[in-house]
């Protein structure tokens, strides 16, 4: 009942596919992970960046975070397998960033064109 | 449940181009999951955007910066991402057949997920108290909604992860058991996605 | 004990909905009669309403669509005579209250209880067919998916009887929709019927996608694959990662009105447009995963029925994966008077109108494959080619709408009715009922009357010009959608043109219903004996006997070229017999019948402030998850041997086992 797809067919997550060092994959996502989550405190509450900066700093960190994640522990791979899970994340991510960026960018016109009391 | 099956395939097929054939359950399984994550992000994308927009009607009410404990949001961050530390031993763990290893990461992912919900919802709690509940202003909608949103889907994984470690302990790893896990683990991982978009936006950024 | 629900909730006081009630009372109980007296309960749940076989689930998903489509043309009959009467100073018969539940729900059930079922029911019955496979992805999934937008039928329907609907129109905008406008049980019937049938949708398109990307026949590459799984694969994609965020701004707006919330509401710092923004950030790809199979259904087709390959496959998918990206760029056309500047309403007029490329690009291939091919007219094909006339127009009238300034004069007139009719009728309904006709003998194993099909195209095509032809007119003289009562007398020719063209429509809905009784009676005389009723049929369906066996191919079909079936039969089909194996199919399952259940009570029970039943009702459906997720034994084998003996037999082939 099982096809032997195992070496043509890769999913997030799944792991035997992986090599024996997994438990590696995991504690160094972890690990940089925590790094990340360190930092991004520390830009958002102390001065260490030039403070109009702050917000995209945030940002990029949060993106490093979720690649992180991506990678050591849902194992999102980049070879001929991988490409239906990379193809749908892809368009998951277009979609979010439409919706969100279009919202805020919209709505910011809105306001602009007609203020609102606050 | 599912219908994946297959003839056997002589690998000279135009397997790389997506002609092999029907996958294997596993694999049907996974991607169909993983389809429904991004689904889900899909879901959470729409309600961060709702908060995006108003997270600065505040209506009068209390703001970000006077409700936000960030001692508060850097516990509940570190437990959340250590259980999906935990869960992801927990996942080799059952790959590889051991069953009291699983179990034993499978509880320290319930522990560390359970402290993070207590630590929010004695957060929403004191908030209410002061005063400042969802039906107070735009932004404190969006705040308890989002966050909530992703609060209720941790509950819900906590249930979801209940029933599989009883289902580990009455069954143990057997196929359709270790499918399930996979699919647990693609959800507690895609949780901690979120919550990095919740904790930067919400309250990093909200509490400046 | 029973929340906000009194008797008072009875309309016995308003004669129309009493009356309405009424009849369909009737009907329903004969009908439930009739299966009754005739015994035919055991058969019916355990052949269809336990039924996980996608090949029932689409018929049932094509059943639903019928039905509610009755129900959404009442609506619409209604509009149109009170449109037809009411001019001047006549009141009509429809008091404002009623038409504007009419309105509201005409839309509601129009594009989630009639389009969406329609194409889900199409994609469902024809996808694992044509891709070599058994069944779909997920088939307990997909009996649920089927069963929730069964239960949001239901609670429309109930809502005709118990209450009221919502009086906002289909879009259920702020503030209006917000409680302090709209206290009473409407908008929570509308918010709740489409939260549920939302789940349904969603699941549904996660199975389509799974099933398309996971389970093709050994050999079919993606370009391989029939035209019509690659618009359903797209179509599906477009569920996947919109109606999510249908589902979050109803989850908000629901907030809102039982919690108190202030996403939309006028105090506290709530924001009407952020619900507008993303209800269309939702609604625009809705109208794409509407008419992306229908052009898959065309594709499909006009291929057919010119005896030829459809015209360059190649760039068909591209323009099919254009659609699905460029779908979310265009949504502010929905609200380009809302106060955006001219810079941002001009960017996404103009994507508007470089969205309308790809489907030029599909119209000329439509054509071009008919060029020169052997072209037989049945009733599938005019269809198609009223949808290419009908459709282009409409869509030229979208591309006119697209230029914000024209916008600015015609938006929420009816000339804006008059297109989004003319491209859903146009192309969503000639789309499904094309295919209705094209696989019918496929599902039923006999073809429908030809004469009657030809006669409901007929009416369909001359109806739908006659009711919407009079409203671009209209529109540009300055009539607004929604109006109950007609202040200028000189529009009522126009609007008794198009009351005429209603009632042709209707008369050619009768000769569909018509075409199905003749056809069912004389089918002996047009049995569908070889699985290939059409004789040019290209695709891997067309390789299965009529109704295929519950298992679809009893060995999965190998797949080299594109157009399998056409490949088939052009090296003429072997006559050695293949070499059986075992194989696995799903059980049937009460489990989606019986989530329906509980979701129909629980969503009752939450519109109706019942919380104990509520909260019962979402605990029924946990426990019912949770025992289904312990059962073993959920499929069954079907050893080699018995596979040989119900081919055999299947085939009428008489060697011994």
């Amino acid at each position: 009942m099982n096809g032997d797809d195992r070496l043509y067919d890769r999913t997030p997550g799944v792991e035997h596919q992986e090599s024996r060092a997994s438990v590696e994959s995991y504690t160094v996502g972890l690990g940089l992970a925590l790094l990340l989550t360190i930092a991004s405190f520390v830009v958002s509450q102390t001065n260490l960046l030039w403070p109009p900066g702050v917000p995209a700093g945030l940002i990029v960190l949060a993106l490093a975070q979720i690649g992180v994640h991506l990678v050591f522990f849902l194992h999102i791979g980049f070879g001929p397998d991988s490409t239906n899970n990379v193809l749908a994340l892809a368009f998951g991510v277009l979609v979010v960033f439409l919706v969100i960026a279009g919202a805020v960018g919209i709505m910011a016109n809105l306001n602009y064109m007609m203020p609102m009391p606050r | 449940m599912t219908i994946a099956t297959t003839d056997r395939v002589p690998i000279e097929l135009v397997r790389g181009r997506g002609g092999g054939g029907p996958a294997s359950t596993r694999t049907v399984v996974a991607y169909g999951f993983w389809i429904f994550i991004i689904s889900d992000i899909a879901m959470f994308s729409a309600l961060f955007a709702a908060y995006a927009v108003l997270s600065g009607r505040t209506a009068g009410g209390l703001t970000g910066r006077e409700l936000i404990d960030l001692r508060h949001v850097f516990i509940e961050t570190v437990c959340l991402l250590v259980s999906s530390y935990t869960c992801g031993l927990g996942a080799l763990s059952a790959e590889r057949g051991q069953r009291e290893r699983y179990l034993v990461f499978a509880a320290f992912t319930f522990v560390l997920g359970a402290a993070f919900l207590f630590v929010e919802i004695s957060d929403f709690v004191g908030m209410v108290r002061v005063g400042a509940g969802p039906w107070r202003s735009a932004y404190l909608s969006a705040f308890f909604t989002l966050v909530g949103m992703h609060g209720a889907h941790v509950t819900g994984g906590l249930l979801w992860l209940a029933y599989m470690v009883a289902q580990v302990i009455a069954k143990g790893l057997r196929p359709h058991v270790l499918r399930r896990l996979l699919c647990f683990s693609l959800f507690w991982h895609a949780l901690d996605i979120v919550w990095v978009g919740v904790f930067t936006l919400v309250y990093l950024k909200g509490a400046r | 004990m029973l929340g906000r629900l009194s008797w008072a909730a009875i309309p016995l006081y308003q004669p129309l909905p009493l009356y309405a009630m009424g009849v369909v009372g009737i009907i329903i109980l004969a009908v439930l009669g009739v299966i009754t007296r005739k015994g035919w309960w055991p058969y019916l749940w355990r052949e269809w309403l336990t039924s996980v076989d996608h090949k029932r689930i689409g018929v049932m998903y094509l059943i639903l669509a019928l039905v509610m489509l009755l129900r959404g043309y009442s609506d619409a009959i209604m509009m149109r005579s009170q449109q037809a009467i009411a001019i001047g100073g006549a009141q009509g018969y429809l008091p404002p209250d009623h038409y504007d539940q009419i309105f509201s729900s005409h839309g509601t059930i129009m594009i989630f209880l009639v389009a969406m079922p329609f194409v889900v029911g199409l994609m469902n019955f024809v996808v694992p067919l044509q891709l070599g496979s058994r069944d779909v992805a997920f088939p307990v999934l997909n009996s649920v998916s089927f069963w929730l937008t069964a239960s949001a039928a239901l609670l429309i329907n109930v809502s005709l009887v118990i209450g009221s609907f919502a009086r906002t129109g289909w879009m259920g905008y702020p503030p209006l929709s917000e409680l302090a406008f709209s206290p009473d049980e409407g908008v929570d019937y509308y918010l709740w019927l489409l939260q549920i049938s939302g789940i349904g949708t969603l699941f549904a398109g996660i199975n389509m996608v799974t099933t398309i990307i996971k389970l093709r026949a050994p050999g079919m590459t993606y370009f391989r694959m029939p035209i019509f799984c690659w618009s359903a694969l797209t179509s599906s994609i477009l569920i996947v990662v919109a109606f999510p965020i249908l589902t979050a701004t109803f989850v908000m707006l629901l907030l809102d009105r039982y919690v108190g919330m202030h996403f939309f509401t006028n105090d506290a710092g709530g924001n009407m447009m952020v619900y507008v923004n993303l209800f269309w950030a939702w609604g625009h790809p809705e109208v794409y995963i509407l008419i992306l199979p229908a052009f898959g259904v065309f594709s499909e087709v006009i291929a057919t029925f010119s005896g030829k390959a459809l015209f360059s496959y190649r760039s068909m998918v591209f323009a099919l994966l254009a659609i699905c990206v460029l779908s979310f760029m265009v949504w502010l056309h929905h609200f380009f008077t809302m106060g955006a500047s001219a810079d941002v309403n001009a960017f996404f007029g103009i994507m508007s109108m470089i969205i309308g490329v790809p489907t030029g690009v599909k119209v000329f291939n439509w054509l071009f494959t008919l060029y020169e091919g052997r072209v037989v007219f049945r009733t599938p094909l005019l269809f198609s080619i009223g949808f290419m006339v009908t459709f282009v127009i409409g869509g030229l009238t979208g591309v006119l709408l697209a230029v914000p300034p024209v916008d600015y004069v015609l938006h929420n007139s009816v000339f804006l009715v008059a297109h989004f009719h003319n491209v859903i009728i146009g192309g969503v309904i000639f789309g499904a009922l094309a295919g209705y006709n094209y696989w019918f003998p496929k599902a039923f194993g006999f073809t429908l009357d030809e004469r009657w099909g030809k006669a409901s195209f007929g009416c369909w095509f001359v109806g739908f010009w006659l009711a919407f032809g009079p409203l671009y007119v209209l529109g540009l003289m300055g009539m607004t959608r929604r109006l109950q009562n007609i202040a200028d007398p000189s529009w009522r020719p126009l609007l008794w043109v198009a009351e005429l063209g209603a009632i042709i429509i209707f008369l050619g809905i009768v000769c569909q219903a018509v075409q199905l009784y003749v056809s069912i009676r004389t089918r002996e005389s047009h049995r569908d004996l070889t699985g290939d009723p059409w004789r040019t049929g290209r695709t891997l369906e067309w390789a299965t006997s009529s109704p295929p066996p519950p298992y679809n191919f009893a060995v999965l079909p190998r797949v080299e070229t594109i157009d399998a079936f056409w490949e088939m039969k052009r090296r003429g089909l072997t006559a050695a017999e293949p070499v059986y194996e075992t194989i696995q199919m799903p059980r049937n399952s009460p489990i989606g019948f019986v989530i329906a259940f509980f979701a129909v009570a629980t969503g009752f029970a939450l519109i109706w402030y019942i919380w104990w039943i509520a909260i019962l009702g979402l605990l029924a459906i946990l426990v019912t998850v949770m025992v289904f997720g312990w059962s073993e034994n959920r499929e069954r084998e079907i050893p080699a041997n018995e596979m040989a003996r119900m081919e055999r037999a299947r085939l009428g082939l008489g060697r011994p086992a």
